[in-house]
């Protein structure tokens, strides 16, 4: 029997040294069993390398960037719409989620689907909320504090201890082992992603990232943790290898059962050397290396999109451990008139 | 004194545990060993058998034995008696 196609527009097409999701995401809705891709690429510059992928993009699209606010982005949707048909839009960045969020129901209404958190959820876990949202649904996390004037952060020495974690309200974060490091960190993250800053409680131990999908109802349809092998110097993955630890998997369970998460997710976890668990943060989308969930026998982002169409979907309960994934740099040989025609007319 | 049930052995020497996504490297006669202890010999079965095997004494044995045990200890690789007993 043949399979439906669906129009699926992605972001994050940036595969970089420190890569968005999208081709990940693109090459996991390709293997997707249930359904058959068309897929419209959807970039803010002009060189994100998924562009010119054209044996996993068919189209590309620019559009504006969030800052451009939500009726010039809508604007630009409609008339990707109006060409592509689109039945499913995948945003893949934390920063674009805000005015998706908004614009749901607007392109519900014109047939265009996602599956995304809530405003509240998506609001309730960023970094300047962890404490109360740790608090609210008993999950352990460090201690943290946001701050907003340089000159409080003396007042952190009765609080906090050497080594603390300074980290910006959406990206950045260092680890200070003088208040001297404090100051010098504050001014570097704030003046590159603006204020508050949050300083957070150093967990000594081993990093772990679980990936996975809620159905927005508590259950959990895919679960998927890993261990960083091989970290860049921008702290990002390069390889990573699966891991079985149930414990990982209940945190994940709670998270989705106490929330009702509605959509991706990536959870950073520390581990100390007792053992104990702490979420560091919740990414509201999925992580660049979603394809190893899929290479493990869980295709998220197919279930992502049969989610949002209104499928049922039935949730996944296993997945191969010990495999392992390995990122590597590609150059393709790209004719100047492609960039133009992307840079020029904002379509490829 | 037991290696953990999910630490999983290859043929050539790698050590995998899936808990912690952690692999090492072993020796062939690492390899003997871990054998050994999962086929549950105690210690002076083990040493019985890598002294006959190989041309070493019983004090040099029981030295890079316990050594061995403390590294694989160190790496959360080896159930305590008291996990085991639970």
């Amino acid at each position: 029997m043949k399979k439906r196609t669906i129009n699926i527009a992605v972001t994050g097409l940036n595969a970089i040294d420190s890569p968005g999701p999208g081709v990940s995401v693109i090459r996991a809705l390709r293997e997707a069993a249930s359904f058959d891709v068309k897929i419209i690429g959807l970039s803010y510059e002009s060189l994100e390398p998924g562009i010119y992928m054209h044996d996993l993009v068919d189209r590309t699209y620019s559009i504006p960037y969030p800052s451009a606010g939500i009726d010039t982005i809508l604007e630009r949707l409609e008339y990707i719409h109006e060409k592509e048909n689109l039945d499913v839009i995948i945003p893949n960045f934390d920063a674009e989620l805000f005015p998706f969020i908004k614009l749901e129901d607007k392109l519900r209404s014109l047939g265009i689907h996602m599956f995304l958190p809530t405003l509240h959820q998506f609001e309730e876990r960023e970094k300047v909320n962890l404490n109360d949202f740790g608090k609210k649904y008993g999950i352990s996390v460090p201690k943290s504090k946001v701050i907003y004037d340089l000159n409080t952060v003396y007042s952190l020495l009765s609080e906090f201890s050497f080594p603390m974690l300074v980290k910006g309200k959406f990206y950045d974060a260092s680890i200070a082992y003088s208040i001297e490091q404090v100051k010098s960190y504050f001014n570097k993250i704030s003046a590159k992603w603006g204020l508050p800053i949050i300083i957070q409680e150093f967990i000594h131990g081993t990093e772990f990232n679980v990936t996975g999908l809620g159905d927005g109802k508590g259950n959990t349809i895919a679960a998927v943790p890993m261990r960083k092998q091989y970290i860049t110097d921008k702290g990002k993955a390069w390889g990573g290898i699966t891991i079985s630890d149930e414990k990982m998997l209940d945190m994940t369970r709670t998270f989705l059962k106490n929330t009702k998460w509605r959509g991706g997710f990536e959870l950073e976890l520390m581990k100390n050397k007792d053992g104990e668990l702490y979420l560091l943060e919740i990414n509201p989308r999925l992580p660049a290396w979603i394809y190893l969930a899929v290479g493990v026998g869980q295709n998220i982002p197919e279930a992502l999109v049969n989610l949002a169409l209104g499928e049922k979907v039935t949730p996944f309960t296993s997945y191969d451990v010990g495999k392992m994934f390995i990122r590597y740099a590609w150059d393709m040989i790209v004719d100047r008139e492609e960039f133009e025609q992307i840079s020029m007319h904002g379509e490829l | 004194m037991k290696l953990r049930k999910n630490v999983a052995v290859s043929e050539a020497g790698l050590l995998f545990n899936p808990v912690l996504g952690e692999s090492f490297s072993v020796n062939p006669i690492g390899v003997e060993i871990l054998k050994l202890i999962r086929e549950d010999k105690s210690v002076d079965q083990i040493s019985h058998t890598i002294l006959e095997k190989y041309n070493t004494d019983k004090a040099t044995f029981e030295k890079d034995y316990h050594d061995f045990i403390g590294i694989l200890y160190n790496h959360n690789l080896i159930e305590t008696n008291e996990e085991t007993n639970d």
